[in-house]
């Protein structure tokens, strides 16, 4: 069992989850993700891993709350114990030395994209961060990220911190502040790395994103997490998760990741009231 | 003998005894084991048919190596605690193999009556013997060693793993499992469905190997939580059994479309996950009406039987060869035709189309004839030119094979790795080309079975003992 020391809600339906995992503090590397079951009845779910403190053992994701085991994780107070924290899985996050790297966040991703950003400025890369979100009050973690890199930049789809638009606005921005990235890496909502990868092929930067499909074992068995990279099949939990963003077969991809959307939400339109049933 | 077989030629029983099994139109609608196991009387009466051959063959058959002919003798004499525990001296998990080894290609096939074709139902008697020791309650415990001070780490609680842990275990070692699922068993496990291996049985047989002191750590990946390597700091050997990873796919356009599963996949989610009870298990599985399975194997046929159970109106089972090629048991082909599963026999899928949801909804395939015989011996399959047809599916499962799991060659420096990317290992000893690593089951073997994993198992310790004591016997430094 692995014992929970925080989980608070840090914006509206993400939340900051952090476990004593001893064995994994030890050996997680930017990003790696684990796998996480809620309890006994639970699904194993993979979640990216955002930061990590060898010292107390202790092993930190940001998830967002979508279907039932969310819900599920979401619903732990600290102290309470989990089944299941299994990792690190995945190959790291090249963070070699690059020159300018363009690190996105998005969701989930703007904690998981803190760590890869830190080990770069570690290596002696100028880390320039990207964070995106709906709105100003989706957006956390501004002051780690921006500690670890030259220069922060926001875009809101409301305007109402940094830049208002989209991801879309990459190129603008960064002909405004005069950056031609070596490398962009990019962490978050599927959506998100699409689009970055759509927006930085016709300039030919180099996109890393970090996928995030349906996972059982994680451990390079069961097959379901597979995706199309260059015309050939890969598999995210062991290939990956990071492949070449302007290689991806992007709707192949998107499709695959519904595949289990209305159960995925069906739990959650249940509750212990008989009427409910 | 010859004198022997005479005499008894007069009285020479040779009729096999039937299992009970479930019936046919009530089994497919749940998940509970299909063969019921033989009554007292039934067991005793088929181990009567046993002539306990002087020099007997039939343990030849099996790769653990179990005293047949001494078990089955004490089943004639009543004595079934005995008998349990002369299998027990060389294999860990009797109940286990009792009920998926393939015994028509080992003991039976050897059996002196398969001359007869009625060899004695010896893998029935294994299942018999095991069942009615767990019903007892309480299993003996077998003679254990005085302690060694020596540490092993296993690597993987499969069939391979835990045979080698119980070996180590009984001859005073201390052995430690790492596990990377959060349950024990391996494809025991996550792999064989409920309704022919029930996971109590697997849970019961686990908790045993425990009682002789192996220590259990579930969730821990070996190669990503720690490596082979930082292992050897800490322990004098380590056997990988680390069994089974990527599903193979056909390649054919398609096969990533929604609703095409690889049976490691599909499996997984009924077995390990519980999905078929979902939302009781969060663990969803699709339920859809017409399901095709791709294979002619065990896992072929275990994947069409739990489509059928998960309430599909059809399910076909698409192979390109013929029915006398297919690698399952004859067993399990037979299970399966009385669960109404529709066999497209000498058919080659070529093509799976989808919507433009990404969903699949049709399979083409190609028709096969047989011609001359191949490397394997078996007759070759040729397409039919010309001869494409589409049928509608819901769900197609690739059931064709899997390579060795990646991880532990991935990240294990100084492995020398065979042809199909598994750990090459000295099949007289399991040992790999770093001198305190063993491997054995799938990770050498690539998709093999639960038994010839155990057979590794058992070779691994006994090499690994060797080792530990410094007893001599391992094999020339720079033997493969």
């Amino acid at each position: 069992m692995y014992r929970i020391t925080e989980r608070r809600m840090i914006v509206p339906n993400l939340h900051e989850f952090t476990v004593e995992a001893p064995a994994v503090a030890e050996s997680v590397r930017p990003g790696n993700f684990v796998i996480v079951r809620p309890d006994d009845q639970g699904e194993r779910i993979p979640l990216s891993v955002a930061d990590w403190d060898a010292g107390t053992g202790t092993v930190t994701s940001i998830f967002m709350q979508v279907g039932g085991s969310t819900a599920k994780l979401a619903r732990l107070k600290p102290g309470a114990t989990i089944p299941t924290f299994a990792g690190p899985l995945g190959k790291e996050t090249e963070v070699g030395r690059f020159g300018t790297v363009l690190c996105v966040g998005g969701c989930y991703g703007i904690g998981s994209i803190y760590p890869i950003a830190r080990a770069l400025k570690e290596n002696g890369n100028k880390v320039v961060t990207l964070i995106e979100a709906r709105s100003s009050y989706l957006l956390y973690w501004e002051n780690k990220l921006a500690a670890v890199s030259e220069k922060l930049l926001v875009v809101t789809r409301d305007g109402t911190k940094g830049v208002k638009g989209h991801i879309d606005q990459i190129p603008g921005l960064l002909r405004t502040a005069g950056i031609v990235p070596d490398r962009v890496i990019v962490n978050g909502c599927t959506f998100l790395l699409m689009r970055v990868a759509q927006v930085t092929k016709p300039l030919g930067w180099k996109t890393v994103v970090n996928m995030n499909p349906i996972m059982i074992d994680g451990t390079g068995m069961c097959g379901v997490c597979r995706l199309s990279v260059a015309g050939k099949t890969k598999f995210a939990c062991v290939d990956g998760p990071d492949f070449d963003g302007h290689e991806i077969d992007w709707d192949e991809f998107l499709a695959r990741r519904k595949t289990y959307n209305p159960e995925e939400v069906d739990p959650l339109r249940r509750s212990s009231c008989r009427s409910h049933f | 003998m010859s004198e022997e077989t005479k005499k008894e030629k007069k009285t020479l029983d040779l009729k096999r005894r039937a299992m009970p099994k479930q019936d046919e139109h009530e089994r497919v609608k749940n998940f509970d084991e299909v063969a019921l196991g033989y009554p007292v009387e039934t067991a005793i009466e088929e181990a009567r048919r046993c002539l306990q051959c002087k020099k007997p063959l039939c343990n030849q058959g099996c790769p653990v190596g179990i005293d047949i002919p001494g078990f089955i003798k004490f089943i004639v004499e009543g004595n079934f605690g005995a008998a349990v525990k002369r299998i027990k001296e060389t294999n860990a998990l009797p109940a286990i193999c009792g009920r998926v080894c393939p015994q028509e290609e080992q003991c039976e096939k050897l059996c002196v009556l398969h001359n007869k074709q009625a060899p004695v139902c010896i893998g029935r008697l294994e299942r018999f013997v095991a069942d009615w020791e767990a019903a007892q309650g309480k299993a003996e415990a077998p003679a254990m060693a005085a302690k060694t001070g020596k540490k092993v780490a296993i690597v993987g609680a499969g069939p391979a793993g835990v045979t080698v842990a119980n070996d180590l275990a009984l001859l005073g070692h201390e052995v430690t499992i790492y596990e990377a699922l959060h349950e024990c068993g391996g494809v025991l496990l996550y792999g064989i469905p409920e309704f022919r291996l029930p996971k109590a049985i697997v849970r019961r047989e686990v908790e045993y190997v425990q009682s002789l002191g192996v220590k259990v750590v579930t969730d821990y990946i070996v190669g990503k939580t720690r490596t082979v390597d930082s292992l050897l700091q800490e322990f004098d050997a380590v056997f990988v059994g680390s069994g089974a990873g990527l599903p193979w796919f056909m390649e054919i356009p398609g096969e990533n479309l929604n609703g095409v599963y690889s049976a490691n996949e599909y499996l997984t989610r009924v077995n390990l996950m519980k999905s078929f009870r979902f939302p009781e298990f969060d663990t969803p599985v699709k339920r859809p009406s017409r399901v095709a399975v791709v294979g002619g194997g065990n896992v072929a046929m275990d994947s069409a039987r739990t489509a059928v159970r998960l309430g599909a109106d059809e399910v076909h089972l698409v192979y390109r060869r013929s029915k006398a090629e297919l690698p399952a048991r004859a067993e399990e082909v037979e299970n399966a035709e009385e669960e109404g599963v529709i066999f497209d026999l000498l058919t080659l899928p070529v093509r799976l189309i989808g919507d433009q949801h990404g969903w699949l909804r049709e399979l083409e395939c190609l028709r096969m004839e047989l011609g001359e015989p191949d490397a394997s011996g078996r007759r070759k399959p040729v397409p039919v030119e010309g001869s494409n047809y589409r049928v509608p599916f819901d769900a197609v499962v690739m059931a064709i094979g899997n390579g060795p799991n990646p991880l532990i060659p991935m990240t294990t420096p100084g492995l020398t790795l065979n042809k199909k990317g598994g750990i090459q290992a000295d099949p007289a000893t399991g040992q790999s080309s770093r001198p305190n690593i063993w491997a054995g089951g799938d990770i050498v073997r690539g998709a093999a079975t639960v038994i010839s994993a155990m057979g590794d198992g058992r070779v691994a310790a006994a090499s690994i003992h060797r080792y530990l004591l410094g007893l001599g016997g391992e094999p020339e430094k720079g033997t493969p």
